[in-house]
């Protein structure tokens, strides 16, 4: 058995942002398996001082490119809190389904753009265009129907147009979102055939045990608001989520840590199902059923199979959203706004995991204090605990250097890191 | 994408070797890319991508454009950046952030970093300097602007560059693509909108979704600030909205300074 091991990965690829794997392994003990975070922080929480409320979605959004609608809810929701405003039931569908498509959007990007290839022994996506035209083809068609519905309701995919406190400043098309149910209802077919895909490849054999945190309703699979729970029985009210993240910070990392019961916790689709598993939809059950995930289950590697899950439920549930505000008139796109001293809270389930922002305002709306809270920094020390506990596993499987190597970027590759984001 | 000779009206064309890269972003403008499913394939066609990190694990030194991400906010980048402007025949600066410093320059309004780092990290040493655009420390060749870039306009202008044809950003004001798309003006609306002033080419995104434009291009070649500052004032716009929109990607960043004068504003730093 080789007795030393020295393993450094530079600015690990596929995956958001910036950060480094480094594993020391010294007659035959663990020395260390570190997951460094290098981004460079970008301050967002002092730009927004002083601004006016109007400004903190729109910068916001700017916190990640790949979940851009997630960022700019929470922003909103923390806003209408701080100011008592409670959104209407037409803008409530509306931005689920907004939301739900940027979570179809986001979840097909990394199963097919980031993970797939790990499987399928490529260095990208882009060799499969020639090999596998057909799998490039269905991952290009349901992120662009995804893409395509963000358009239509938020006005753009990227950093959304149409999202304001208060509501929208401009409603879709009726037409258009009965095309895109139907485009939904047709794109079963083809997550039945990711879902194919994703069967026939081996996840690594992997458990460590950890908590898992999410929002938690009563009344459905939770995406915008509502009580924070965790798998070890914590709940908390939403405007009291700093009592969840316990943020700290450490050495090895730009970004800041979270803790709660234990020494780390999850967030992201494996912690939501954990957490919510009797509210998924009937497909996305059985899908679940089919790959073996019930909950609690403790292999990060799941997470892939969570996100195909949950692709099926937005699917499922989006359908039924659309004909939600296509079966009654059109009411006031957007509520007027009033200033209010005070401060709001926004929790939001976005694709990587739960993600607060907190704005305090003074009495003419100017922020005094931000504070954004990032479902990949949350997820940091529960990733380091991994990859140690995967690195020590390998190690005394006898494993090679190349095999551990592979292993641990595929490890921190499944928690979906959103590393830019987790700096801020 | 095919390895085999590209032709455009039956005269071959050279398939680029391109890298991308980034430096402090939201990574929004290369995903922008990713985002262009029904034309990804065609668009890849057209270059040899040796490097996107975000996208494939191989990577190279040898290429002949870059496109570059982000602004610079740490030294480290800078190093990063001049490196890459050895190796590249071509620099793109891609995106708002590239161009202007983007959104990160929101923090060197307080012209203080000390407590700008202190607000987020309390004691804890952490690097960081003002966020600057690529153009303040390597010569760049081709802006593409926008947060986000629109994706239509980027492979308009790729399709110029690998065919050799020149590539020429709009004059004009974003005013004039709104008025083509007969969109209701916002100041009617009475909102804000820096549409007079900002630099055409994004067909009026956020006009078009009736929200009003926050000049991520930067100015026009005519960017008439009085006559706006006019306008804003007779719809009843407050100064701090049209500063607001003004200062949020850097385009402005000397219509600024000439506006804060004056009213002698300057944002608080709290600790
Ligand atoms: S210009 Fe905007 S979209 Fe592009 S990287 Fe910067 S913040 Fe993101
Ligand atoms: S909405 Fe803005 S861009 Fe359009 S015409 Fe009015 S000022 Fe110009
Ligand atoms: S309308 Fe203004 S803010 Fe919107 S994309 Fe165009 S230039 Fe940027």
């Amino acid at each position: 058995m080789k007795l030393s091991r020295k393993i450094d990965v530079q600015h690990l690829t596929r995956v958001e942002g910036h950060g480094n794997i480094s594993i020391r392994v010294r007659n035959g003990a663990l020395q260390h398996a570190r997951w460094e975070v290098v981004e460079t922080p970008r301050f967002f929480e002092a730009m927004l001082v002083d601004k006016k409320w109007d400004n903190a979605p729109w910068i916001c959004g700017r916190i990640c490119g790949i979940c851009s609608i997630g960022h700019t809810l929470a922003s909103i929701r923390a806003i209408e809190n701080a100011f008592n405003m409670v959104p209407t039931k037409q803008t409530q569908t509306l931005r689920l389904l907004l939301k739900h498509m940027e979570t179809l959007q986001s979840h097909i990007l990394h199963l097919y753009f980031l993970v797939a290839p790990d499987f399928l022994n490529v260095g990208s996506i882009f060799p499969l265009i020639e090999s596998h035209p057909d799998v490039v083809k269905r991952a290009a068609g349901l992120k662009l129907l995804a893409n395509d519905t963000c358009d239509l309701v938020g006005g753009r995919r990227l950093h959304p147009t149409r999202t304001v406190v208060g509501g929208f400043t401009m409603l879709p098309d009726k037409k258009d979102l009965e095309a895109v149910r139907h485009r939904l209802e047709e794109s079963r077919s083809d997550l039945e055939s990711t879902a194919e895909l994703f069967y026939s490849f081996a996840l690594p054999a992997f458990a460590r045990e950890t908590e898992f945190v999410s929002l938690g309703a009563s009344d459905g699979y939770p995406f915008i608001g509502g009580d924070l729970v965790s798998s070890d029985g914590v709940r908390k009210a939403e405007h009291d989520y700093r009592a969840m993240t316990n943020e700290y910070l450490v050495e090895q990392s730009t970004s800041k840590w979270s803790r709660l019961s234990r020494q780390s916790f999850a967030v992201g689709a494996l912690a939501r199902l954990n957490n919510n598993f009797p509210h998924l939809s009937t497909g996305a059950r059985k899908m679940a059923e089919a790959f073996g995930l019930a909950p609690v289950n403790h292999n990060p590697f799941m997470n892939i199979v969570a996100q195909l899950v949950e692709c099926v439920h937005v699917v499922e549930e989006s359908t039924g959203l659309i004909s939600e505000v296509l079966d009654v008139p059109w009411t006031r796109p957007r509520e007027t706004v009033v200033p209010k001293r005070g401060m709001g809270v926004g929790a939001v389930e976005v694709p990587r995991g739960i993600l607060y922002h907190c704005y305090e305002f003074d009495t003419k709306g100017r922020i005094r204090r931000a504070d954004c809270v990032i479902p990949t920094s949350q997820n940091h020390a529960n990733i380091q605990h991994d990859l140690e506990a995967l690195t020590l596993q390998y190690v005394s499987e006898g494993r090679s250097d190349q095999e551990i190597e592979r292993a641990a970027q595929m490890l921190v590759r499944s928690y979906d890191p959103c590393i830019s984001c987790s700096v801020h | 994408m095919t390895t085999g000779q590209r032709t455009y009206m039956g005269v071959p064309v050279p398939r680029p070797r391109t890298a991308f890269f980034e430096l402090s972003s939201c990574e929004g403008c290369q995903l922008q890319l990713l985002n262009n499913e029904a034309t990804l394939l065609d668009f890849l066609d057209l270059l040899e991508v040796v490097e996107f990190r975000e996208a494939m694990t191989e990577h190279s030194d040898q290429y002949e454009i870059a496109f570059v991400e982000g602004s610079i906010t740490r030294r480290d980048e800078v190093l990063r950046l001049k490196k890459i402007r050895k190796d590249a025949r071509l620099l793109v600066a891609f995106g708002t952030c590239a161009c202007f410093g983007g959104v990160n320059q929101l923090k060197n309004r307080f012209h203080d970093l000390a407590w700008v780092k202190k607000a987020v990290y309390g004691k804890q040493a952490v690097e960081t300097q003002e966020a600057r655009p690529l153009r303040d420390f390597v010569e760049v060749d081709l802006s593409i602007l926008g947060c986000p870039v629109r994706k239509e306009e980027v492979e308009k202008i790729v399709t110029n560059l690998v065919l050799g044809k020149s590539v020429n950003l709009p004059k004009f004001p974003v005013c004039m693509e709104c008025k083509a798309n007969r969109n209701v003006c916002l100041f009617d609306l009475g909102e804000a909108c820096l549409g007079p002033v900002t630099r055409a080419g994004c067909d009026a995104w956020c006009p078009n979704n009736r929200a009003g434009c926050w000049g991520c291009r930067g100015p026009a070649d005519e960017a008439n600030l009085e006559g706006l500052e006019l306008v804003m004032k007779k719809y009843g716009i407050s100064r701090e909205s049209l500063l607001d929109r003004l200062e949020c990607f850097g385009g402005f960043e000397s219509q600024v300074r000439h506006l804060r004068r004056p009213s002698r504003k300057k944002p608080r730093a709290r600790g």
